[in-house]
C-alpha cells in the first residue's frame, strides 16, 4: 500500500503533522487517514484541508509506505515515533524528521531542516541532500539522545550533529560545523567532511571520525596515538588518523579520530607521542 | 446562582457523613441547609460520588524557583501541550506546568484549594503574581523563616517576643499563612559549604542549634496564634538513617502540645524516614515513624510519595539539592536568598529498577498505611519532588487497593521488593477515608474552617466524581478508582461550575488567604507608616538586604482577591 501526499498550498506558517506516520495508517481507510488532525500554526485542522492524499496497492511493497511530493520544508514531526514502514520524501522537509522513531525507514531526496532523527531509537533515515542543525539530537535541555539506528546524510550538516548521543551511527558525507559529538556518551559518528571546530566537547564515551580539516582540536583533549585507519560498521576507513581521547573536563573517554593528511597543522601534538 | 446536587453518596468526614445519599444545598457561593429548590440548578448526582473541594497542603506550584524549574526543564515542557481554548489559555505541562496550567489540572482532579509551601520571604511579590495567575483554585503560601537571621539573632538572645514580633511582621508583609522550616540551621550553614549533622549542631556564627530553632519557632507560632502548625522539613533529609533525627523533631516540640490542636507539621514524611548507614543498606523507618505518630497526637505527617517517573526535584534545602545533583550527575541550579535561605533545583528520574528509589515508594504508602488515624496524614508528592500532582489518582489507587500495591510491587527492583512492608499490610482505605487524606484532614491541619466540609456555611467547593461507591469495588476495580479521580465530572468552586467531565467550564479567579496577626506592632496601618517598626529593621535591611524596607512589604491592594484571616494574638 502506497500513500501518495501533496501540500495542497504554499504553507507559510509551520505544520506540526505527527500523524504522517505509517502507524497511524496502519489499518485506517482512506477517509479515516483524511480526517487526521494536523496543527497549521494554532489552527487544528483536518489533515485533507492542507493535503491532498491518494492510495494506491502495490503488490511489489509489502509494508506500508507515504510517499510525500512537494515542499515539506514547513511541515514538522513527520514520521515521529514510526516502529515500521517507509517514509520517501521528494523534496524538503521540515524539522524533527522521525524524531524517536523506533524502526522503518526514511528516505528524503532533499534538504532535512534540524532535529532530524531527534533522540531516535531505531529505523534508518536517509537524507540525499543536506540537513540542519541537531541530527538525532535530543529536544533542548533533555540529554537522552540517538540511542540507536542509522542516519546518513550525503551533503552537510549544521552544528551539533548527534547531541548527546547514547548509541547508533550517524553519517555525514559532507561538512559538518561546531561541536559535532557534543556531551555523547555512546555511538559513532562519520564525517567524511570538515569540520568547524570544537568536536567532541563533553564527549564521556564513543567515537567521532573527521576525514576533513579541523582547525584545531580542543585543549581538553589528548592526543593518544596514530592509527593507520578506522573501522566504521564493518567498513575500513583508510587513514591514517590522529587518535585524541577526551573530554577530559568531564573525565571522558570518548575517541576522536582525526585524519592525518588533511590536518598537516596537528602535526604538532606528535611531539607528545612517545 | 443557586444549586442542588442531588442523590449523591456524600463523604464529609468533617461532619462524619460517610456515603450517604443526601443532597446539598449552594445559595451564594456557600452551602446552606436548604431552600425552595425551583429556581435552583439542579445536579443530578445518583451514582457519583461528592466530595468537599479537594485540598493540598504541599505543592511547590508558584514562585522563584518553580519559575527557575520551568526554565531549566525545555524538555520536561515539549511534549505536555495544553493548546488554547474558548476560555482557558494555552500552556505547557508535566513536572513544572505553567501557571494557568496547575490552575485547570488542579480543578480537573477536583482540588480547589493548594498551599505554595516554601517561598523566600525575599521573592513574596514575584510568588503573589504567579499565583495570581494560577486560576480557579484558592491559594496560600508560607514564608520560609527558619534559617531568617532576625529568627536566629532573636532565638539565640532568648527574645521570644521580639522574635515572635518579627515573625508576625514578616508573615504580613509577605502575605503568608503559615510558617515553614526547612532544614533549620542548615540553610545558614550551606552557607560556608556545610550541612548540619543533627538537632544539636550548632549553626556557623550564631552558635544556635536545629532544636532551639525548631522549638523557637513552635512557641512564636503559638504566640502569634497561626491557624497552621509550624511546617517542618526536618533536617538530614534525604540521607540513610534520618528516621531518628525525625522522631526527635518531632519529640523536641511535644511539651508545647497543651490542647488537641497538633504543634508540628512534618512535610513530605517520606523523605525523611530512611533507616541504615548508606544508600547500599538504607530501608524504610515508616514503621517506626508511624508507631510515634501513632502514640501521640501533636503531630501530623504528610506522604511525599514518590511515583516512578521523570520529574524535577525542587527546594529551599540547598546542600540536599547538591546531594542529589551529585547522586544524578543531572543538571542542577543553586541559589542563596540572601539573609533568609537558600534553594535549589534538581531535575530527577525515579526508576523502579532502583533499590533506593523503589525503597522510596514503598516509605510513602508504608507511612500512610500505617499510621492508623488518616486525620494525622496526608496524600502529597511534595509536587513535583515525588512526582508531579496528577499522579494524585495512582497513589489514592494504591492506597485503596492491594491489589495494585502487589501489582507495582512486582515490577519494582527485587531487592527492594523483599525488604518492602506492603505485601505485610492488608489495609485498604475506603472512600471516607480518601475524603480525609486529601481533604477534611489537610483543611483541619490548615486551620481552614470553611474549606474541607459540606456543612452549612461552608465554601461552596465541591468535587463529585463518577463513580458508584456502592456497586464499585475499589479493592478490585482500582483502575476505575484512577479514572475517576483523575477527572471529576463536576468541580464547583465558591457555588460555581468550573469543570465538567475533564472540561474548564468556567475560570474565576482563587482567593489568596493569609493571616493577619493583630500585634501591637501592626496597630498602624502596616503599609502607609512603619512607625511602630523597630528601628533596628531598617537599619539592618539598608546593611543586608538588596531590597529597601519600604519596597518590601507587599500590599494588601497588591493581591488581586484577598482573603485575610484576622487573628488574635495570645499576648
Amino acid at each position: 500500500m502506497i500513500f501518495h501526499i501533496l501540500p495542497k498550498y504554499q504553507f507559510r506558517v509551520p505544520v506540526y503533522a505527527d500523524c504522517i506516520s505509517p502507524d497511524v495508517f496502519d489499518g485506517k481507510r482512506l477517509d479515516e487517514i483524511l480526517k487526521l488532525r494536523v496543527w497549521e500554526g494554532n489552527k487544528n485542522r483536518p489533515l485533507s484541508d492542507l493535503f491532498s492524499v491518494k492510495c494506491e496497492e502495490n503488490a511489489e511493497n509489502e509494508g506500508l509506505t507515504i510517499s510525500l511530493r512537494g515542499d515539506f520544508s514547513k511541515v514538522r514531526r513527520v514520521g515521529v515515533g514510526m516502529s515500521k514502514g517507509k517514509i520517501i520524501v521528494n523534496g524538503d522537509v521540515g524539522m524533527h524528521l522521525g524524531e524517536k522513531m523506533k524502526g522503518g525507514e526514511i528516505t528524503v531526496n532533499g534538504n532535512a531542516d534540524s532535529w532530524a532523527g531527534g533522540g531516535m531509537e531505531g529505523g534508518r533515515i536517509e537524507i540525499k541532500g543536506s540537513a540542519g542543525d541537531f541530527i538525532g539530537a535530543p529536544s533542548r535541555g533533555s540529554i537522552e539522545g540517538m540511542k540507536n539506528g542509522i542516519i546518513i546524510v550525503h551533503g552537510d550538516a549544521g552544528r551539533e550533529v548527534g547531541c548527546s548521543m547514547r548509541g547508533g551511527l550517524i553519517k555525514i558525507y559532507g561538512s559538518v560545523k561546531h561541536f559535532v559529538g557534543i556531551s555523547m556518551r555512546e555511538g559513532t559518528i562519520f564525517v567524511r567532511g570538515d569540520c568547524a571546530g570544537k568536536a567532541g566537547a563533553e564527549m564521556f564515551n564513543g567515537r567521532i571520525i573527521i576525514c576533513g580539516y579541523v582547525p584545531s582540536i580542543l585543549p581538553t583533549f589528548t592526543v593518544d596515538s596514530i592509527r593507520p585507519n578506522v573501522d566504521v560498521n564493518g567498513e575500513k576507513i583508510p587513514g591514517p588518523f590522529y587518535r585524541f581521547l577526551g573530554d577530559m573536563a568531564d573525565n571522558g573517554e570518548g575517541k576522536l579520530f582525526i585524519s592525518k593528511s588533511k590536518n598537516p597543522h596537528l602535526s604538532v601534538y606528535e611531539k607528545y607521542l612517545l | 446562582m443557586n444549586l442542588i446536587i442531588k442523590n449523591g453518596f456524600v463523604y464529609d468526614p468533617l461532619n462524619g457523613i460517610d456515603g450517604e445519599i443526601m443532597d446539598i444545598c449552594v445559595r451564594n457561593g456557600r452551602i446552606v441547609e436548604g431552600f425552595d429548590e425551583h429556581d435552583a440548578r439542579v445536579i443530578d448526582a445518583s451514582g457519583m460520588t461528592v466530595m468537599p473541594g479537594g485540598v493540598d497542603i504541599h505543592t511547590h506550584i508558584a514562585g522563584s524557583e518553580v519559575n527557575l524549574g520551568r526554565l531549566l526543564r525545555p524538555e520536561d515542557h515539549a511534549y505536555d501541550v495544553e493548546p488554547r481554548k474558548t476560555i482557558t489559555r494555552s500552556g505547557v505541562g508535566r513536572s513544572v506546568p505553567s501557571t494557568f496550567v496547575t490552575g485547570y489540572r488542579y480543578a480537573r482532579m477536583g482540588y480547589t484549594m493548594i498551599c505554595n509551601p516554601s517561598m523566600p520571604p525575599l521573592e513574596a511579590r514575584h510568588t503573589h503574581e504567579e499565583l495570581e495567575d494560577t486560576p480557579i483554585v484558592d491559594k496560600a503560601t508560607f514564608p520560609l523563616l527558619g534559617d531568617w537571621w532576625f529568627v536566629l539573632e532573636h532565638l539565640k538572645n532568648g527574645l521570644i517576643k521580639e522574635c515572635a514580633e518579627h515573625v508576625a511582621w514578616m508573615i504580613n508583609a509577605t502575605k503568608g499563612y503559615a510558617i515553614k522550616i526547612v532544614n533549620p540551621g542548615g540553610l545558614e550553614t550551606w552557607g560556608f559549604g556545610r550541612n548540619v549533622k543533627d538537632l544539636d549542631d550548632p549553626v556557623p556564627n550564631f552558635g544556635i542549634t536545629p532544636r532551639e530553632i525548631i522549638r523557637g519557632l513552635c512557641l512564636v507560632n503559638q504566640i502569634i496564634n497561626l491557624p497552621h502548625s509550624i511546617h517542618v522539613h526536618t533536617n538530614r533529609l534525604g540521607q540513610p538513617g534520618n528516621y531518628i533525627t525525625t522522631i526527635e523533631t518531632m519529640d523536641c516540640v511535644k511539651d508545647f502540645a497543651k490542647t488537641e490542636r497538633p504543634v508540628i507539621h512534618i512535610t513530605h514524611c517520606q523523605f525523611s524516614a530512611f533507616k541504615g548507614d548508606s544508600w547500599q543498606n538504607m530501608k524504610s523507618g515508616a514503621e517506626e515513624i508511624a508507631k510515634y505518630v501513632n502514640h501521640n497526637k501533636h503531630v501530623t505527617l504528610d506522604m511525599g510519595q514518590v511515583v516512578f517517573t521523570d520529574t524535577t526535584t525542587m527546594t529551599a534545602d540547598g546542600p540536599w539539592q547538591y546531594t542529589l545533583y551529585e547522586l544524578s550527575g543531572n543538571k542542577w541550579v543553586n541559589h542563596d536568598v540572601e539573609v533568609e535561605t537558600s534553594s535549589g533545583i534538581v531535575p530527577f528520574r525515579y526508576r523502579r529498577k532502583s533499590y533506593v528509589h523503589a525503597t522510596m515508594w514503598s516509605i510513602g504508602l508504608e507511612l500512610a498505611l500505617l499510621v492508623d488515624d488518616p486525620w494525622k496524614i496526608y496524600l502529597t508528592t511534595d509536587h513535583p519532588n515525588g512526582a508531579p500532582f496528577t499522579t494524585y489518582p495512582k497513589i489514592i489507587s494504591w492506597l485503596m487497593s492491594k491489589k495494585a500495591r502487589e501489582k507495582t510491587l512486582k515490577k519494582i527492583n527485587s531487592k527492594a521488593r523483599a525488604k518492602s512492608l506492603l505485601p505485610s499490610i492488608d489495609r485498604e482505605y475506603t472512600f471516607y477515608e480518601i475524603a480525609t487524606v486529601t481533604r477534611a484532614g489537610q483543611a483541619k491541619a490548615l486551620g481552614l474552617k470553611n474549606k474541607g466540609h459540606l456543612g452549612a456555611g461552608a465554601d461552596a467547593d465541591i468535587a463529585i466524581y463518577g463513580i458508584n461507591p456502592r456497586e464499585i469495588d475499589p479493592s478490585r476495580d482500582y483502575k476505575a478508582v484512577r479514572r475517576a479521580f483523575s477527572k471529576a465530572a463536576y468541580t464547583i468552586k465558591g457555588g460555581e461550575i468550573v469543570a465538567k467531565d475533564d472540561e474548564i467550564v468556567k475560570v474565576p479567579d482563587g482567593k489568596i488567604y493569609w493571616v493577619n496577626p493583630e500585634l501591637p506592632l501592626l496597630k498602624n496601618d502596616p503599609f502607609s507608616s512603619h512607625s511602630n517598626i523597630p528601628s533596628d529593621l531598617r537599619r539592618k535591611f539598608r546593611e543586608y538586604w538588596t531590597v529597601e524596607f519600604d519596597n518590601y512589604f507587599i500590599p494588601e491592594r497588591y493581591l488581586k482577591i484577598s482573603a485575610p484571616i484576622r487573628i488574635e494574638v495570645r499576648w
